[in-house]
């Protein structure tokens, strides 16, 4: 048993973080602040190999482990987790491709994001349908040579700038989970209406929206595995992607304790730095803490996808722990730095409002609850 | 081409400096490595070069210690296209440093067209190497430039002095530069670009090897120490508009009575 | 007691202070001046008044403008002509640049940049910063003689009642020989202010100055005083300033006997800048703000305000 990263990772995670500190940290409040698209940013990532860590050796990625992948993207996020999303957005939105394409597929649609600087976005949650992800509105029929693609989805990342969605849709909703497909679709197709960027709490960088399709005609070749097999393609994609969700709330758990840390020093109070103080110490040691555990589940559930182990459970503590002790930390970071803390002149109530989301997407802490139940009781 | 690159391995700015106790050196134990921030900017000209030479070679040298060689794989994940390491204490100093690089360029057999430096190194701010290292191989050098252009073998370069005037220097290759902020971009180390950095030759000799010896040293280091902390200053509250002038006045008049500074 | 040279710089027409400075600390030593070109005579004055005995005018073809090499060349001739244990000059922009090659053609040693020094029995023991001023430690220079060394200008201060020296002053003939790296042209810069590094009163302003408009309060208050206006990097990255203003780890290195701070936390990057300045002078709204640990006379209040009535205060102690 070995904790520690391999040289190459460590490697990775100097990289992403100079990058997050010199790219990210000194525009993410600008960002933040007129809900900008981090595109020029999001490039420069993408330039430097930081982004789509996701797509294989093969098909002209850099063959990264999903460990790998959680340690560029924890760094990243210490950057900024609004853009951080943007960025994830685009694994997400490959990994079902990864998972269950077909060799062809895989060529066709995740090599050009390769080639060239490409954004991409999964489509899964309806207005009605969030955390009952199986019972999905949006109707895929057999049009001959097409499918006909009708439905509302609902909270797309990246939806206004993709080249590339992923959509969840059924067949028929009476076969509940096993009507579920997913297909590629291209964004330019006609029938497709992108709704207006939402005006959310946090993660403001990152671009949300509402994506209607009206007779989308879709090419039959477009369909990740069989009709039906959309569901396991699904839940597959949430075992690599809640280790990577968990990581963004982790980098963002390790900036609010840096952040704490050197304030808590600075600041004097009662004629000492607050840091002295043994209200503040047990925050810090809180937060220390959690950080740390974050971190160990984060590196498992990974290492399980890496070394092919069903990490299902693991998974889910991973993302409902980083994200619930992401909001416990962040929320501690604005008390420590009290007033200042609720300004926006200093950069930890972004963070606090950042982490409330991570708690909410990519299955609620509620729901990765019930996902931890159902794996511990059955 | 042969374009050579001397970097240094200094502390990480945000590293706390710890002298050591009987005050030789400082700490280095703890200590975070990274490669000296003015050396960056001398790596990204060579590779400026490289972008439209493509048969330059850059070769990246760095006299100091093995225990991390940080700075070396930067450069070559950057781009350069081998390193030449010569093993030394971090604490050598300037006269020494310079006569190991003329060494190791020596021992590559390689004739310089162009050998870029950092302006200073951020851990002993010298602002010495570039200057000697130009005067042991008797080169024409400029230090502190801010501009780069070479047309065929003429190098015009831009050097910033006080004030922020610049003198325009001209000169054949080759030619020893050392190199501010401002003269261009660093470009990051990419992931791909590290990894095959991995594969890049890496010389390693030891200082005998490139002709140096503790004979060598021109400057000794000695009684480091933290710097004095001064005593607690005065703190006046003007917050109230109708107190203002009064704590101005009261200020600048200790600035000429008790401080004796205006 | 030791013969030593000390090489001086002219500024329009008069010899930069940091010269003044280190024949003043060389009390007690046989100094002598060289400079390039002319000198007035109250420039030579000025010279003997603090010390010198012999000044040499170096004078000579391509020696109107400095060049690292015509500059070294001549120089070298010259002190081999004699018989110096040290030779010094100012840690500035050409001294940085010259004192190093003219070293290294004696194969002798620099100690750069030294902030203070004495010498025991004719021997030079200086003290420098090293780590951006995080650490002071003892240098001593070796080998071959002469030993060279750099003062950091304004570090020594001046010599309240220095010793007369003779101050007699001769023209050398001075040699350049081949000069490869020859100035072309001088791009003067917009500012004819003094650099930062050489400034004696320097006028920063930081995050709180909200824009660039604003730095024209620091300005009005640095023409009165003669000051030159700096920046922290959060306002240099703010976009309040430009680089060159940048006091600091990642910007200049200052030492003036006065640094007025206005509205600078004083993260510690930018104490790492201008922690050896002699007086500090912090104007900050907030009381708890990292600078006024570092400031000798701290003003807690809105600097758009203390720093208008500091201007006229400053006029009035002036009589402008």
């Amino acid at each position: 048993m070995d904790f520690s990263l391999s040289t190459d990772q460590k490697e990775m995670k100097e990289l992403a973080l100079k990058f997050a500190k010199n790219e990210m940290i000194p525009h993410s409040q600008d960002y933040d602040e007129k809900g900008k698209f981090p595109d020029e940013i999001f490039k420069k990532a993408w330039e430097l190999g930081l982004i789509n860590t996701c797509i294989p050796a093969e098909y002209g990625g850099s063959g990264f482990t999903s460990l790998d992948s959680v340690i560029i993207s924890e760094a990243l996020a210490y950057g900024c987790m609004g853009m951080n999303t943007a960025f994830m957005a685009n694994d997400l939105a490959l990994l079902p491709i990864v998972i269950g394409g077909s060799d062809e597929q895989k060529k066709k649609f995740l090599t050009p994001f390769t080639q060239e600087f490409r954004i991409a976005s999964f489509c899964l949650t309806e207005p009605g349908n969030g955390s009952d992800a199986g019972g999905i509105k949006t109707s895929i029929k057999d049009g001959g040579d097409h499918w006909i693609l009708n439905g509302e989805k609902m909270w797309i990342t990246n939806a206004g700038y993709a080249h590339l969605f992923v959509v969840y849709g059924t067949t028929d909703t009476a076969l509940k989970h096993k009507g579920i497909c997913a297909l590629v679709v291209d964004p330019k197709s006609e029938g497709v209406h992108i709704g207006k960027k939402e005006d959310k709490m946090g993660h403001r960088a990152s671009d949300t929206r509402g994506v209607t399709f009206q007779n989308v005609k879709v090419p039959k070749e477009n369909m990740l595995g069989k009709p039906g097999e959309g569901w396991g393609i699904a839940m597959s994609t949430l075992d690599h992607s809640r280790p990577l969700v968990a990581s963004s709330a982790l980098g963002g758990s390790q900036r609010a304790l840096d952040l704490s840390i050197s304030y808590a020093k600075e600041r004097q109070q009662f004629g000492v730095p607050i840091a002295k103080h043994q209200a503040i110490q047990f925050m810090i040691a809180e937060m220390g803490m959690k950080v740390e555990a974050a971190r160990l589940l984060v590196h498992k559930a990974a290492w399980m996808c890496d070394q092919g182990v069903r990490n299902t459970e693991i998974a889910s503590y991973a993302k409902a722990f980083a994200s619930d002790s992401c909001m416990q930390i962040t929320t501690d970071a604005v008390q420590i730095y009290g007033g200042y803390g609720y300004s926006k002149e200093y950069p930890v109530e972004k963070l606090m409002r950042d982490a409330k989301l991570i708690q909410i997407y990519e299955g609620t802490s509620q729901i990765q609850r019930l996902v931890m139940a159902r794996e511990l009781l059955k | 081409m042969n374009i050579f690159v001397c970097v240094k391995q200094v502390p990480d700015t945000e590293t706390k400096i710890v002298p050591t106790a009987d005050g030789s050196f400082i700490e280095t134990s703890s200590i975070k490595w990274i490669m000296n921030p003015y050396d960056e900017f001398a790596v990204e000209q060579a590779l400026l070069v490289k972008q439209s030479n493509p048969a330059a070679n850059v070769t990246v040298l760095r006299v100091g210690s093995v225990k991390d060689t940080e700075a070396l794989r930067t450069a070559m994940a950057m781009g350069a296209d081998d390193a030449f390491l010569v093993e030394a204490a971090d604490n050598l100093d300037s006269y020494s440093i310079a006569k190991a690089l003329k060494g190791a360029i020596e021992k590559t057999g390689k004739k310089p067209d162009l050998i870029l430096a950092g302006k200073q190194a951020i851990d002993d701010d010298c602002l010495q190497v570039p200057q000697v290292l130009a005067e042991m191989l008797n080169l024409p050098s400029v230090s502190v430039i801010v501009g780069f252009e070479l047309a065929g073998a003429t190098v015009k370069v831009k050097r910033e002095v006080e004030g922020g005037a610049l003198e325009v220097y001209e000169m054949s290759t080759p030619c020893v530069l050392a190199c501010n902020k401002g003269l261009n971009t660093p470009r990051y180390a990419s992931l791909p670009g590290i990894m095959k950095a991995k594969k890049k030759p890496m010389a390693q000799h030891s200082l005998a090897d490139v002709g140096v010896s503790d004979a060598d040293r021109r400057v000794k280091y000695s009684q480091f120490k933290l710097p004095p902390e001064k005593p607690a200053g005065k703190k006046f509250d003007a917050t109230d508009a109708a107190k203002q002038k009064e704590v101005v006045s009261q200020v600048v008049g200790l600035l000429r009575t008790e401080a004796k500074v205006i | 007691m030791a013969n030593v040279l000390v090489f001086t710089e002219v500024h329009d027409g008069k010899v930069k202070p940091v010269t003044l400075e280190i024949l003043g600390k060389l009390a007690g030593q046989s100094a002598d001046v060289a400079v390039f070109g002319d000198l007035g005579a109250d420039q030579v004055a000025e010279l003997a008044k603090h010390g010198a005995q012999n000044v040499h005018k170096l004078k000579g073809a391509n020696l109107d403008k400095y060049s690292p090499e015509g500059y070294s060349n001549a120089l070298a001739e010259f002190i081999k002509s004699k018989s110096y244990d040290y030779v010094f000059g100012g840690a500035t922009s050409m001294g940085k640049d010259l004192l190093p090659r003219l070293a290294t053609k004696f194969n002798a040693g620099l100690a750069s940049d030294v902030v203070n020094f004495i010498f025991e029995g004719g021997t030079f023991a200086g003290t420098r910063p090293l780590f951006a001023g995080k650490c002071l430690a003892k240098v001593e220079v070796t080998g071959p003689k002469p030993h060279f060394v750099s003062i950091r200008p304004n570090a020594l201060g001046m010599t309240a009642n220095p010793t007369a020296g003779a101050g007699t002053a001769a023209d050398v003939n001075a040699n350049a020989g081949d000069i490869r790296a020859a100035i072309k042209d001088i791009i003067k810069a917009a500012s004819t202010k003094v650099d930062l590094t050489e400034a004696n009163i320097i006028v920063t302003g930081g995050r709180a100055m909200k824009n660039a408009e604003n730095f024209k309060i620091l300005e009005q208050m640095a023409d009165v005083i003669g000051a030159t206006v700096g920046a922290s990097r959060a306002a240099v990255d703010s976009g309040f300033a430009p680089h060159a203003m940048q006091v600091g780890q990642t910007g200049k290195t200052v030492a003036p006997s006065l640094y007025i701070a206005c509205g600078v936390s004083g993260a510690i990057q930018h104490l790492a800048g201008m922690r050896t300045s002699k007086v500090i002078v912090a104007i900050n709204s907030d009381p708890d703000a990292p600078i006024f640990t570092k400031a000798d006379y701290g003003i807690v209040g809105d600097l758009f305000q203390i720093v208008p009535i500091m201007t006229e205060e400053f006029k009035k102690l002036l009589g402008k």
